[in-house]
């Protein structure tokens, strides 16, 4: 064994097993140009995932501590979110419209691109504008930042959730200037596609915070202990 | 259509003015080293302020402004400063926008406008982190690690300001990490040009990539971190902050867990062990292979380990925790982890050590550090088996043998790959090859300071010398052999820490009146070495992008005169070099 090491060690041998040109196993001719923001974009989004992950581990961490007091007890903040609801549909509502403008730039169908993509917006501002009004009734409740954990995490998740919103809208509002700009279609169908992309990816990140914001002290429990963190 | 095919088509934005050709520039080249100077800048920061810890340690007293909290912010800044704004910027920044374009044979990294953000927000963070000297309280002193509930509490100097700027200055450093991290994957999935396959990559390009992936989904948990430590800080939540009574009063703080603070921190610290150390492994072999004139030992194996130990460097993390008060149980499994990541490690240093194997060792200053760092990092590598195992950290824990053990393995070690990796491609960067026998000093003064160092650290450990104490004296434990040994080890760090000037000198020197240094000096086979020019000019390649036929490490090829092939030569290129050499042969045979 250690002579047969040594011997391909020695490039005495130019076919020994281990000193080849390995050559690829993948093919570099593949790779498209059009495709590059849209991976750029994904590889961000599994970063805004890791960033995710780790904020709600250690929710879910310091939730099993004994200070914790839940938002969704009776008369809590959380005990009916029905503002949560409307805010969910505005954000829903918002990537409907991208999508719908989206499919419309496939086809080259300006009129229907810009209308959607305006409305997606707007949309999208609403949600963030209702997320600042139920910050407002946390307040309005006594139920400040640092007066509790969960309420803690509640400011803190929806705010950083809403910082990622109001970073894609400044794209948005990019591409609604180069709109108009009257700059052609064919040069704004990506923006307007990696647009959706963030956005469908937003609200299926909201989803995730919603039901956890919202779950019960014992679904927190049990996924600690899943998680053993318990 | 292929990328390379559109790169080729498209119209390149050229720099017209100064301003956009040096400082506002997106390209590649010029970004690295803004990179590399500003990391370079605070890293010698980083030298002065351990020549000042030293100084108190060696011979107590002898700075008057050396009081305990000066130590400990000396200390704080030392370390958060050389792991991630020299150590992470250099390797990423640095070394991977300089290098990733070039090896993998495209004209820019694939989103050079967020690449140019990239450094201004990293020089941002620098610029933050820096103004915390020159704040009321001065700059954090609660360690690098930056524990709660210490670090926010008050009696830890820099407690007001100094704790907040680390923080911003993190959180900014993370946002331009992020931007650079996604360019390098990125560009390394999309823009290889023709023939260049993933498994044709130099290991350089592979461990950058694999470094930067981790980089991108292990900056989250200082982020994470920081940003919930903010929060505690300045508007009194308790995510980390227990109960707690300073200086006689009850802080408003209740129920924070500190261990929760420990787990983020450091599932982001230790896979940030190896986005340091990844890429110091493929520069390594890229110069082992180079300078030794052999193909390097097992390549397929180097970059699966390459993948492992990324793999496996996010499920380790734990093992800097065993005091921590955590599961006994926890202690059981990272002990496990961190011995079986051994495996991918040790088989790299076999695999180097295969390629020297009667290979045509060249002794330049490159291949003097490259040697250096396997001899470095083993050592390193074999004290950290025995932190590893829980029976043993305890013990040694918060010891000098602890100190000695990560300076080895990823402050000495990485650094003398970063020495070996600018003599290598300083050339290609200026044109110009560095001073050889400045390079030589340098060398032998940091690699033998070095180990006189750290080396004698051990031994402090085993005897108890505690870590983070700003004064050895009166301590009943710690007898006069081990004073003396610290004023040994200062004398030495002092002088390694001034001949750095030596290194600086020579860059600059070099860099205008060094020896013109051609295209290709070392002879490499590997893709950056082939541009039409030496500095490549903005866009790399000219017209036509290259097309790659073979892997980087085509060295000593039986049958061919010239002792490398580089990876633009095809099959009928290289078969009329081999008839051109037989004739050469046979030439000389009847001469």
């Amino acid at each position: 064994m250690n002579r047969l090491l040594l011997k391909n060690a020695d490039g005495a041998d130019p076919n020994g097993s281990w000193s080849r040109d390995p050559e690829g196993i993948q093919s570099a001719e593949g790779a498209n140009r059009n495709q590059t923001a849209k991976i750029g974009l994904r590889l961000f989004l599994v970063v805004v995932s890791s960033l995710f992950f780790l904020f709600l581990l250690a929710s879910i961490a310091r939730s099993q501590m004994s200070d914790w007091l839940p938002l969704t007890e009776p008369l809590a903040p959380l005990a009916n979110p029905w503002q949560l609801w409307v805010n969910s549909a505005f954000l829903v509502l918002s990537c409907i419209a991208l999508q719908w403008a989206r499919m419309a730039a496939r086809q080259a169908r300006l009129n229907a691109t810009v209308i959607g993509f305006v409305v997606g917006g707007v949309f999208a501002i609403a949600f963030l504008a209702g997320q600042f009004w139920v910050w407002q009734q946390f307040v309005a409740w006594g139920y400040f930042v640092a007066s509790n954990p969960a309420n803690s995490f509640f400011y803190l998740l929806t705010g950083v959730h809403g910082l990622h919103l109001l970073g894609g809208l400044v794209a948005w509002g990019r591409t609604v200037a180069r709109f108009l700009n009257r700059v052609p279609l064919p040069q704004l169908s990506a923006s307007v596609e990696l647009c959706a992309i963030y956005w469908h990816y937003l609200l299926g990140l909201w989803i995730v915070l919603f039901a956890l914001l919202t779950s019960t002290p014992q679904t927190y429990e049990a996924i600690a202990r899943l998680c053993g963190l318990r | 259509m292929a990328y390379a095919e559109q790169a080729e088509t498209e119209a390149l934005h050229e720099p017209k003015s100064f301003l956009t050709k040096y400082i506002w520039s997106q390209d590649h080249k010029v970004i690295a080293v803004q990179y590399s100077l500003t990391a370079l800048f605070v890293g010698l920061i980083a030298v002065v302020l351990s020549g000042l810890m030293r100084m108190q340690i060696g011979f107590p007293g002898s700075l008057a402004f050396m009081d305990a909290s000066a130590y400990y912010q000396a200390m704080t800044m030392h370390g958060m400063i050389m792991v991630i704004y020299l150590l992470t910027a250099l390797f990423l920044g640095g070394f991977g926008n300089y290098l990733i374009p070039l090896m993998v044979g495209a004209r820019d990294m694939v989103f050079p406008y967020v690449n140019m953000l990239s450094y201004w927000f990293y020089l941002l963070a620098v610029v933050v982190l820096l103004s915390s000297f020159f704040v009321p309280g001065g700059p954090t002193g609660s360690g690098w690690t930056l524990y709660p509930p210490q670090s926010i509490t008050q009696g830890t100097p820099g407690v007001e300001w100094g704790i907040v700027l680390m923080l911003v200055s993190l959180a900014i450093f993370i946002v331009a990490a992020t931007m650079g991290g996604l360019n390098y994957v990125t560009t390394v999935l999309q823009a290889r040009t023709h023939g260049m396959t993933l498994f044709r990559m130099p290991l350089s390009v592979w461990g950058i990539f694999m470094a930067s992936i981790m980089a991108l989904l292990a900056f989250p948990a200082l982020f994470v971190s920081a940003v919930m430590m903010l929060f505690d800080k300045l508007l009194g939540t308790s995510f980390f902050m227990p109960a707690i009574i300073s200086l006689g009063q009850q802080l408003d703080h209740q129920g924070g867990s500190p261990i929760l603070f420990q787990h983020l921190f450091w599932f982001f610290g230790h896979p940030e062990v190896y986005i340091v150390a990844l890429p110091a492994f493929g520069l390594v072999s890229d110069l082992i292979s180079t300078h030794a004139r052999k193909n390097i030992f097992g390549y397929r194996m180097m970059v699966w380990a390459i993948i492992a130990i990324g793999v496996l460097s996010f499920v380790v993390w734990a093992h800097h925790m065993y005091v921590s008060g955590m599961n006994p149980y926890f202690g059981f499994f990272f002990a496990v982890t961190t011995l079986i990541i051994a495996v991918p490690t040790a088989l790299k240093v076999y695999n180097w050590v295969l390629t020297l194997w009667h290979g045509d060792i060249h002794l330049t200053v490159p291949m003097l550090f490259a040697l250096a760092f396997i001899v470095t990092f083993l050592v390193g590598g074999l004290t950290g088996l025995f932190l590893g195992n829980v029976i043993v950290d305890i013990p040694l824990s918060d010891t000098y043998f602890v100190v000695a053990h990560f300076h080895m393995v990823m402050g000495v070690a990485p650094v003398l790959v970063v020495f070996g990796g600018i003599y290598h491609w300083f050339p290609k960067v200026t044109g110009r090859l560095l001073n050889d026998t400045l390079g030589k000093l340098h060398f032998w003064i940091t690699f033998l300071g070095t180990y006189a160092i750290f080396f004698p650290m051990h031994y402090l450990g085993f005897q108890g010398m505690p870590r983070r104490y700003y004064a050895y004296d009166n301590y009943a434990f710690i007898p006069q052999s081990a004073q003396e040994l610290n004023a040994f080890i200062t004398v030495v760090a002092l002088t390694v820490g001034v001949s750095q000037l030596l290194f600086v000198f020579n860059l600059a020197w070099s860099t205008f009146k060094g020896k013109p240094a051609g295209g290709n000096p070392w002879g490499a086979a590997s893709l950056e070495w082939q541009t039409p020019n030496t500095p490549p000019i903005h866009g790399n390649w000219g017209a036509k992008l290259p097309v790659v036929h073979r892997w980087a490490y085509d060295y000593s090829v039986p049958g061919i005169e010239q002792d490398f092939v580089p990876q633009t030569i095809s099959a009928e290129e290289l078969e009329q070099m081999r008839q051109l050499s037989a004739g050469t042969r046979a030439a000389d045979v009847k001469t």
